[in-house]
């Protein structure tokens, strides 16, 4: 019986030539994550342990995302421990206002994630590096403290879902409307506890960015990871970005799933997430009614990447955003603000009335950046949908690609740019 | 080990955004966070919650954000024992680590009602529903999750070991 690809890359970090589901093993870490909200507490619990500091400065990442620059006292001072633990530590990676963004578009292109890596973070989206062919999951603030002092964290292997893609994606359809189409598909918890494992030659026609959004979301499905094999482009996206060594590992051909799926990426359509979980979808051809919004968010770890904001800037060329309509347009790191900057795109977002915003998780999880008032409606490229994520527990959340996000923005109820 | 109290009970999906806002997540103090729990999705929740008291819920229980925030906010409420069908598996790993007790087992989860007198047995796996008068039986932790919850949480496991 031969191994998936996760189960490949965790045997590898547990010493172990085999290891099948279900089993319990103790796997080597190459780098531990926290932000500004999950690392205050870690770092408290790490204080309580008998340990003289950090397992290796160079294998840790924090990263001050969620509610920086800060947005009220008591984040300053949560942001202040983050700090004085990484000065202390002489933390390698620490990102500072300035040289941060949101910790899973930053670590990538940072070049501290790579092919073959098991990593630990204290953020739900760590999942995110499985587009590099990484083994990367979140956990709570406790493992990432454990993670921090000993260099090893406790894992059950899991069994895995197939998922097969064929074909390639049409115009204005991308990562987002497949991850959104999976999730729809199995649900909430269709993945729970299970790897979500991609592959078939549909891939090599979707973009790293397009695999990072798809990875990021496998949480969603209450997946432990997603992860893609590593082909051309995941590899010369490796060697573009770091300097680390990397494996590249292969599922064997007898590993077992327990379910698979084929996917034709040819037939999907923008798909939206409707309040209020991210598996309530609708394609865009299903909505009949017309579902007027207040709010347009573009950015976050799963949608905040150069090619989201050049889909946006291609809707919002010439256009402009519709009268009462708030528009909120984020890059997810500091380069890709630049890069946007420098292509001209924030000038397109800013001439169509949206507003351009320092790198921030700020309203995707309804911290500040564009709380919602009750009643109110947004179109989103991030996440989650949950009751009262982005502000009031009566405001409404719909989860769309930057496609349909910035259409929405110019016609003011949820849009396809076919339809503009 | 065992837990008695009343039942609170909730349905699939109950989310870490409804069990502690990120409103509150600029605060990591157990006692600030157990005031706002459970708040997005019960607003009364704060004024009944008893030490002891027992929340029983349905299916994915704790899904979305990684925060630890929500099982603490949940210990510090005072609550003893958490009954799902299944849980996430990031608020699973949170729920074990800070040690807050916690069972699947899908019979409880729809054979208790709120308001419910409940009694768990830890050792055992054993569920009692004492106003109904059934008992059901829990999924066991493996060993190696049992022994951190004998230590009270991961940090005492790796500074026992």
């Amino acid at each position: 019986m031969g191994m998936t690809m996760t189960q490949k890359i965790l045997a590898a970090h547990a010493g172990l030539e085999k290891v099948e589901a279900g089993q319990l093993i103790e796997a080597d870490l190459d780098l531990v994550l926290g932000n500004d909200i999950t690392s205050p507490v870690a770092i408290k619990e790490m204080e309580k342990m008998k340990v003289e500091g950090v397992f290796d400065k160079d294998k840790i990442a924090l990263v001050p995302d969620h509610f920086v620059p800060n947005k009220d006292i008591k984040s300053a001072e949560h942001c202040m421990c983050v700090r004085k633990f990484a000065q202390k530590n002489e933390i390698t990676n620490y990102f500072e206002v300035g040289q941060m963004g949101i910790e899973h578009a930053l670590l990538p292109e940072k070049g501290l994630t790579v092919a073959g890596d098991v990593i630990i973070g204290a953020d739900s989206h760590t999942c995110t590096y499985g587009a590099l062919g990484a083994f990367s999951t979140g956990v709570g603030s406790t493992d990432m403290a454990a993670g921090m002092a000993t260099g090893k964290a406790w894992f059950k292997v899991p069994s895995a879902i197939k998922f097969n893609l064929i074909g390639e994606l049409s115009q204005w359809v991308s990562g987002k409307d497949v991850i959104l189409h999976i999730i729809g598909m199995i649900g909430v918890d269709g993945a729970l506890y299970k790897s979500m494992e991609f592959v078939g030659e549909g891939i090599k026609s979707l973009s790293m960015d397009d695999r990072f959004t798809i990875a990021n979301m496998a949480i969603e499905a209450g997946g432990k990871n997603g992860i893609f094999p590593v082909d051309e482009l995941a590899e010369a996206y490796i060697k573009e970005h770091s300097h680390k060594p990397y494996t590249i590992y292969e599922a064997d051909e007898d590993a077992v799933y327990e379910e698979e799926y084929t996917i034709d990426l040819s037939a999907l359509r923008p798909t939206i997430a409707f309040p209020h979980l991210p598996e309530n979808t609708k394609t865009i051809d299903e909505i009949k009614e017309d579902i007027s919004i207040d709010q347009v968010v573009i950015g976050s770890c799963t949608n905040g990447r150069i090619d989201d904001l050049r889909t946006a800037a291609k809707v919002l060329k010439g256009r402009t955003v519709a009268k009462g309509m708030r528009c909120i347009i984020i890059p997810a790191t500091q380069a890709i603000y630049m890069q946007a900057m420098e292509e001209g795109l924030l000038k397109i977002f800013i001439e169509a009335g949206a507003v351009v915003s320092t790198p921030t998780c700020g309203p995707c999880l309804g911290g500040y950046m564009g709380i919602l008032a009750e009643g109110e409606r947004c179109v989103s490229t991030t996440n989650r949908n949950f009751v009262g994520r982005m502000g009031h527990v009566n405001s409404e959340i719909y989860l769309a690609s930057p496609a349909v996000a910035a259409a929405s923005a110019v016609t003011g109820r949820i849009s396809s740019p076919e339809q503009l | 080990m065992n837990a008695k109290g009343t039942v609170f009970k909730y349905g699939d999906n109950v989310d870490t955004d409804v069990i502690i806002p990120a409103r509150y997540l600029n605060s990591s103090d157990p006692a600030e966070l157990a005031t706002h729990c459970m708040e997005d999705i019960d607003n009364e929740f704060v004024n009944k919650v008893q030490k002891g008291d027992i929340i029983v819920a349905t299916k994915n229980f704790g899904c979305g954000s990684s925060r630890e925030h929500a099982p603490i906010a949940i210990k510090a409420a005072g609550v003893s024992c958490v009954i799902a069908e299944t849980f996430a598996r990031i608020f699973y790993r949170n729920a074990i680590n800070i040690g807050l007790p916690i069972i699947e087992c899908k019979e409880a989860a729809n054979g208790i009602e709120a308001g419910d007198q409940v009694e768990v047995d830890f050792d055992s796996g054993m569920i009692y529903n004492r106003t109904k008068g059934t008992e059901f039986k829990g999924q066991a932790f493996p060993e190696f999750m049992q022994k951190i919850i004998a230590a009270e949480g991961l940090v005492n496991y790796i500074n026992n070991k």
